[in-house]
């Protein structure tokens, strides 16, 4: 790889020894995907986890003495103060909490807590070089908005935002963009939970190659933000197009680059069905709701909200959001009306973290099989239904249907 | 001895026994005290990778579990002593660097049909060489 004289410095230990180690991730990274040399990066986003390495390695680049050149938007751990309140956290968690917040902080990354930075606080443009760990938030980034960043591990996307740049290889080049197989939506797509559905059911059949869809119309944000999240948990897709509205695909010949399609499939309401009898665990009694995997929007906070509104709810119902969104809530009033009904609106926290402890072994309704996915390693059962489906559910208890 | 070229991901040299995996390869499904995989339906369910040069077609999990899963195989050194993989990806990339696991890609065709499980062999990543031993 060939590397300007400041990188080469960097490498060298020129700029302390937590910027030599990322540098050396950048670089080897470059040589394993035979990058000929580094790009300048705009915008990072971190996968913040809290796990034993994320604080292993954040605190070694810390120590290190690197702080980041492109501060990094980071991924929810979980609000210390609010889920206090809600369940007893254990003491080594909380401690590992607080070193991480810690390690970052020093860093210099922006502690937003929140896995949807493309819709607020770290919004790219087209063609921006950017470097994004999570899953919802890479589709999103190269697909919505044709801003260019890899499926980045936590940790490289960390070194990118200490270094400044990334190896200029995968989804950064134009070969790599184009469409490689076509998706007929045959469809009704009547709703956001049938994105859901639909990203996590095609990479079943398109495998490792992007994907080009036709047949949707003007989804909306929540829809593309749960079409990535599914697409990249479902399988690896970290790109796609829809035919007449993202940027790089005006036309289907433009999607595939005026190559040859030479692959072609549909999906049809049927296989949504199935798909969702798949993954849903069975009806029945229910012990608790939980929403925001990704993070909830304020438009979503509404739909519950006036769901709930002057009515209780018989199990207890969690959403997950960012800080900035819970203080819209409570402005707008949706924070009380939930609350009044017995729910909950928790910032900054996700799903995957260990403040979730006193619903393992239990079964839960949401709207997400991402949300599902994770808990799967912890014995909590899930229903998977449309949200408004969900939280009806959530007000009785129970769900009813065809799938007991 | 018999010398098989290979690519340089994650620098340095080991030596031990081959073992294979046809499935995709994801080391938080390890229990990081023993070694032992833990993922059901995988064929290396039940078996060791601790200390092994494991051979696997790609790397798969999360942007963030497959470097915690690497880093507490490494702190309890249950760790593979070196791996060969077929296709890299970010992930595994960047997780053996920081873990400073060996790691090598691009091992010549020949290597996979002259090896087997329990084969000997030292891989070279820095200088790009895997050389059987016995």
């Amino acid at each position: 790889m060939i590397l300007k004289q400041e990188e080469q410095a960097m490498l060298e230990g020129g700029f302390g020894e937590g910027v030599k180690l990322a540098m050396k991730v950048q670089v080897a990274l470059g040589e394993a995907f035979d990058a000929p040399y580094m790009v300048p990066v705009t915008r990072t986003h971190v996968a913040l986890s809290n796990q034993e390495a994320d604080l292993w390695f954040a605190e070694k680049l810390a120590n290190g003495g690197a702080t980041c050149r492109v501060r990094p938007t980071v991924n929810p751990s979980f609000n210390f103060e609010q889920l206090s309140c809600i369940t007893h956290i254990e003491k080594e968690d909380e401690e590992t909490v607080k070193r991480t917040h810690d390690a970052y902080n020093r860093l210099g990354a922006i502690m937003t807590y929140n896995c949807t930075p493309y819709l607020e606080k770290n919004v790219p443009m087209f063609g921006e070089i950017c470097s994004y760990s999570e899953s919802s938030c890479t589709p999103y980034m190269n697909s919505v908005y044709g801003a260019r960043t890899n499926r980045e591990a936590a940790q490289s996307a960390l070194c990118a935002a200490v270094t400044g740049v990334v190896p200029y290889y995968g989804y950064l080049l134009d070969e790599n963009r184009k469409g490689e197989i076509l998706v007929h939506v045959e469809a009704d797509m009547e709703n956001d939970f049938d994105y859901q559905m639909l990203g996590y059911f095609t990479p079943k059949k398109t495998g490792f190659k992007l994907p080009v869809f036709t047949g949707l119309k003007n989804p909306s944000k929540e829809s593309l933000m749960n079409f990535g999240a599914q697409l990249n948990t479902g399988g690896n897709v970290a790109m796609y197009h829809i035919v007449g509205f993202t940027p790089e695909a005006p036309t289907v010949e433009a999607a595939f680059h005026n190559g040859d399609i030479k692959e072609e499939v549909t999906v049809t309401n049927d296989d949504l069905r199935e798909m969702q009898s798949m993954l849903t665990d069975g009806y029945g009694k229910i012990d608790f709701a939980l929403y925001g995997c990704p993070h909830f929007t304020i438009d979503q906070v509404t739909i519950v909200a006036e769901m709930v509104k002057g009515r209780k709810l018989a199990v207890p119902l969690f959403i997950m959001t960012s800080g900035l969104t819970l203080d819209l809530a409570k402005k707008m009033g949706y924070y009380n009306t939930i609350r009044e009904a017995g729910g909950y609106i928790v910032s900054d926290t996700c799903m995957d973290q260990p403040c979730w402890k006193f619903l393992y072994g239990k079964k839960g309704i949401t709207d997400s099989p991402k949300c599902a996915y994770y808990t799967k390693r912890r014995d909590m059962e899930f229903v998977i239904v449309p949200l408004e489906q969900s939280v009806e559910a959530a007000l009785k208890g129970e769900i009813t249907g065809y799938r007991k | 001895m018999k010398e098989y070229k290979c690519h340089k991901i994650s620098e340095g040299r080991a030596e031990g026994e081959v073992l294979f995996s046809e499935d995709d390869f994801c080391f938080y499904l390890v229990d990081p005290k023993t070694g032992v995989v833990i993922e059901k339906n995988h064929c290396l369910y039940g078996k060791s990778i601790a200390g092994k040069i494991l051979v696997f077609p790609n790397g798969k999990g999360s942007s963030v579990v497959q470097a915690d899963g690497m880093y507490q195989l490494k702190m309890t050194g249950m760790e593979p002593k070196a791996m060969i993989v077929k296709n890299p990806d970010t992930t595994l990339v960047a997780s053996a660097i920081i873990t400073e696991t060996v790691l090598v890609d691009r091992a010549e065709d020949s290597f996979y049909e002259d090896t087997a499980d329990g084969t000997v062999v030292a891989v070279d990543a820095t200088k790009g060489i895997i050389t059987v031993k016995y």
